[in-house]
């Protein structure tokens, strides 16, 4: 997949995590999931999907150029979380 | 004992915040914004404790007492997604313009965004009369804790004053690198006291699934979302954590950073660190209501130190009465350090109040106003009694509702001072109308629902900011271009 593809595939994972976080399926769900309450659980797990999007957001879309030329300075590019 | 180990806690603390001042340079940009030289770990550290305030403990758990699970979709897994965005498109190009206009404060960042001195002012006083009632929580969070830890036996207002000594001593020892150190270690310390206290607690009850149970009996509606939360209060309620890009402390802390790659950490590590602290914080809130039910009102927010009092052992009980002090002064101190640099930086230094400010008076100013706004909240703290809950909520939507400006500055060419004018002017009607409404009933939304304030506050400012701006004359390319390449 091309650079500027898989760019746009880790932008667009924002907005669907946005749908995502609106769980209107688990709303009355009285079932345990994990040994918690599944609407609980769904949310620990919900921030684990989160932290994956935004690893992959800062390793693929890292805006490494534009802030170089905001803030005058050589690229710092490379340097991992 | 137990206020024996809080104590030392109290003073290891000071010890910290005092020998950072050993690597204090002494200049303006070094007191404030430590040099710009934070790195990964401490910016994480110091960002998530300073944006969790009290609230995320003795707030969380009470509002988990009252609704259930529900309160972790509302506020932590939220502010898990959104915040690390704002990091991301927000933080790191305030930065990064930050860093090549030597900039210390929002206001400075709107007057050379748009070159408006009476922008600059009016949001110097909108940001301060949205931050003084969150710097009101956190030491009056100090004054619950002390009381119900000790059973009474120690008044609110010595929580409330130890608290607020404690800052002080730190904060104009160290300056921001001093709070950043200190932070880290308290972030650390609730933390993993946070988790102590739920293993512990959640033994004593027979575990996570019996204690479930106990209160499926009682409550059987804090395990489900139910009715509690309105699908609109979710879906709007994603809102309220964009406050954290237009906080002034958060601000502080951004700038600090050493490069534009010391945001990655925080961007990505940020949900693990909400998850440490919210999954105990509720879980602890909803089995509250099996030893302590019926709790109303302000009564809700100490079952969390209700608990500890009942089931952890004397000098367990100090640690994390420790632990909740920790909460409160990681956010307390950043809150009145940038206060002290705004009054320092966007007054008495920009309309050259007794000259021209060398570095050193700098500090000494910066110093002088910490002291100030903290005396200022201590006073406050002995006559107000709002829940703490109500406040934050409050702040948080004034805070997310200036969003808009912020990232037209960042984003889009076109905006003006005039749009940017218009968006806070209209934070100031709506948000005055919705909280003179709101104030006092926690489940307040807009006509009955569902929807939250801030939704209707934040779309205003938007909407305001494009047409003030689309109505004014563009802003020169040259001033555009420090701020969008």
């Amino acid at each position: 997949m091309a650079a500027g593809a898989v760019r746009v595939t880790a932008y667009a994972a924002l907005p669907a995590l946005y749908l995502l976080h609106n769980d209107l399926w688990f709303w009355d769900d009285p079932n345990r999931f994990l040994g918690l309450p599944i609407g609980l659980t769904y949310h620990i797990l919900f921030s684990a999907v989160v932290v994956l999007a935004m690893w992959r957001l800062v390793r693929v879309a890292w805006p490494g150029d534009v802030l170089d030329e905001l803030a005058g300075e050589a690229s710092d590019e490379g340097a991992d979380p | 004992m137990t206020l024996t180990v809080i104590f030392a806690y109290l003073a290891a603390v000071l010890l910290i915040g005092v020998w950072s001042n050993r690597r204090l340079a002494a200049t303006g940009e070094d007191f404030f914004v430590a040099g710009r030289t934070i790195g990964p770990f401490v910016l994480l550290m110091t960002l998530f404790g300073t944006h969790m305030t009290s609230f995320a403990l003795l707030g969380a758990s009470a509002e988990s007492y009252r609704i259930g699970i529900g309160v972790f979709a509302l506020m932590a897994s939220s502010s898990a997604l959104m915040v690390p965005i704002v990091f991301f498109f927000v933080g790191t190009r305030v930065w990064a313009v930050g860093r090549r206009l030597g900039l210390l404060t929002q206001v400075q960042f709107v007057r050379a965004r748009w070159g408006s001195d009476g922008i600059g002012l009016l949001l110097f006083v909108v940001l301060v009369l949205l931050l003084l009632p969150y710097l009101l929580i956190g030491v009056m969070g100090g004054g619950v804790v002390l009381g119900q830890i000790t059973d009474g036996a120690a008044p609110s207002w010595l929580g409330s004053l130890l608290v607020s000594g404690v800052v002080i001593g730190y904060v104009t020892s160290g300056g921001l690198r001093g709070t950043a150190w200190v932070n880290t270690f308290q972030t650390a310390m609730f933390m993993l006291l946070g988790a102590v206290t739920a293993v512990l607690i959640v033994t004593k009850l027979g575990g996570v699934g019996p204690a479930l149970d106990r209160v499926a009996e009682s409550r059987p509606e804090l395990l489900v979302r139910g009715e509690a939360v309105h699908p609109l209060r979710l879906l709007s309620y994603t809102l309220i954590p964009l406050s954290v890009g237009t906080f002034p402390h958060i601000f502080a802390h951004w700038l600090s950073a050493k490069r534009a790659a010391t945001f990655k950490a925080p961007i990505v590590l940020y949900p693990v660190c909400i998850a440490v602290v919210w999954i105990p914080s509720v879980l602890l809130g909803m089995f509250g209501n099996i030893d302590f039910p019926g709790l109303d009102g302000a009564a809700s927010n100490s079952v969390l130190v209700r608990m500890i009092a009942l089931y952890a052992p004397e000098l367990l009980a100090g640690l994390l009465g420790a632990g909740v002090f920790a909460a409160i002064m990681s956010s307390l101190d950043s809150q009145s350090l940038s206060l002290g640099t705004m009054f320092t930086q966007d007054v008495v230094r920009h309309y050259r109040w007794g000259g021209d400010l060398d570095e050193a008076r700098q500090v000494r100013l910066g110093r002088l106003f910490v002291v100030g706004v903290v005396a200022t909240v201590f006073l406050l703290s002995l006559v107000a009694e709002r829940s703490i809950f109500a406040l934050s909520v409050w702040s948080f939507t004034g805070f997310a509702s200036l969003l808009p400006v912020v990232v037209a500055a960042l984003y889009w060419r076109r905006s003006t001072a005039a749009g940017a004018g218009a968006a806070i002017l209209t934070v100031i009607a709506l948000w005055t109308w919705f909280f003179v409404r709101g104030i006092g009933d926690a489940d307040y939304s807009v006509g009955g629902t569902g929807v939250m304030p801030v939704a209707v506050v934040f779309a205003g400012s938007t909407l305001a900011m494009i047409v003030g701006s689309l109505l004014s004359s563009p802003p020169t390319p040259e001033r555009v271009a420090r701020f969008i390449p």
